[in-house]
């Protein structure tokens, strides 16, 4: 939905469809998803983006196998803008050059078994100024300069916070990966390890069992 | 509603959101069908619904109703956890109908931080910087309850790496406890075998 703008009206009524313009224009929308994709799996996604929009893509895959995805981002024309294989983690950014649906897509399809969750964020154009400059007849009062600083820092703070969260639940899914193989790896060696030498033992006995004839007498 | 997908009729979609308790989430959805004869996605499809489902970490449902074509659902997490939200059409049509897809555009909103334009109705500078730090302070109280969950996961984290530090010493252990007793072991009964062969 557009933003509607946040300062009275003030001025002759034609500033008001140019104000809708200019803030169209901007119109910011950051859409952040975190999905599951199954091996052998390709998922796509599309977002409609106007000319001149600076947009950013990042993505990060939380868990599964080597934590790998592959990621190819297209224009409408369908030239190639990203495109890398086995990426743990990007971020691009780029300004579209038309109209149109942009499509980017991930793909597991190198995977045979494993499952990999991957988080992307797609965000899209600028976020509009707390107060904007349209219609203002003085400078921002250092309130209003405060809130704005304030603002810019608590965004970078929740976007760091983002990538800390998934970077742990990187680390805890390998750590519990680790968990159960040394459990299972454990269990297993130590049946291996009985089964191996009660058998060594019992196949020693049967050699000398079978050869009633051959055995034969020291100092006889 | 801006970011869409396109997935199978009868196929389920699920996203995961991982929150911290006691968190609002909000969201939009808007769903078309692919129309085999006009070969486009229809701008509205009578009788398509989405079946809404969300979930909790310990799998225990918190949603589950059906919407029309496009809605708004929200939720607020009572546990801090991993949440999957999933949308899978309401279509009886068989799944052998090839060619058919549907376009599902979502926005998810998590917390009650997003710039609310239309809830600024300032008539003068008090009202408008009062305005902007509550927003600021909603922010600040959602970094909070971030931070806390960060806190909780991080103790998971941290009792999973000392379970495998002391299973891997236990187990260590065990089996050079198994190894020199089984190595006594076959000693002795081969040694006492071939004394019975008379042997040694």
């Amino acid at each position: 939905p557009l933003p509607r703008p946040t300062m009275p009206l003030r001025g002759s009524p034609a500033v008001a469809p140019l104000l809708v313009l200019v803030l169209a224009a901007c119109a910011a929308r950051a859409s952040e998803i975190t999905f599951e994709l199954p091996d052998n799996a390709k998922q796509c996604f599309y977002e409609e983006i106007a000319q001149g929009t600076k947009c950013t893509l990042e993505f990060q895959v939380i868990t599964g196998g080597h934590y790998d995805v592959d990621c190819r981002l297209e224009d409408p024309d369908g030239t190639v803008l990203y495109k890398e294989m086995k990426k743990q983690y990007d971020s691009f950014t780029f300004t579209a050059t038309r109209n149109g649906t942009y499509k980017f897509c991930f793909s597991n399809e190198f995977s045979t078994f494993t499952h990999k969750t991957v988080y992307f964020d797609f965000q899209v154009g600028e976020d509009p100024p707390l107060f904007p400059s349209e219609n203002r007849v003085t400078a921002l009062t250092q309130m209003e300069s405060a809130c704005v600083s304030i603002h810019e820092a608590l965004k970078s703070v929740i976007d760091y916070q983002t990538h800390f969260r998934l970077r742990e639940a990187q680390g805890r899914s390998r750590a519990e990966d680790l968990n159960t193989r040394v459990a299972y790896w454990s269990i297993g060696e130590a049946i291996i390890l009985l089964v191996v030498s009660i058998g060594q033992v019992f196949l020693l006995k049967s050699f000398f069992s079978d050869k009633r004839t051959t055995t034969t007498r020291v100092g006889s | 509603l801006a970011l869409y997908f396109h997935s199978g009729e009868r196929e389920e979609k699920c996203i995961i959101e991982d929150l911290p308790s006691d968190t609002l989430v909000i969201g939009n959805y808007k769903v078309q069908r692919w129309d085999i004869h006009k070969q486009e996605f229809l701008e509205s499809a009578p009788g398509l619904g989405m079946f809404v489902t969300v979930t909790t970490p310990d799998a225990e449902v918190l949603l589950s109703k059906l919407y029309g074509p496009q809605g708004t659902f929200s939720f607020t997490s009572y546990l801090s956890g991993e949440h999957a939200i999933c949308l899978q059409s309401n279509s009886t049509r068989f799944v052998a109908f090839a060619g058919s897809k549907l376009r599902i555009h979502l926005d998810i909103r998590v917390g009650e931080h997003f710039l609310d334009e239309s809830v600024v109705q300032a008539k003068d500078k008090v009202n408008e910087v009062n305005i902007r730090l509550e927003h600021l302070i909603e922010q600040i109280h959602h970094i909070s309850k971030e931070q806390n969950y960060e806190r909780e996961r991080e103790e998971k984290f941290r009792k999973t790496s000392e379970e495998t530090n002391s299973n891997i010493l236990w187990w260590a252990i065990v089996q050079t406890v198994i190894l020199v007793s089984i190595g006594i072991w076959q000693i002795k009964s081969l040694r006492d075998f071939f004394i019975s062969k008379k042997l040694v």
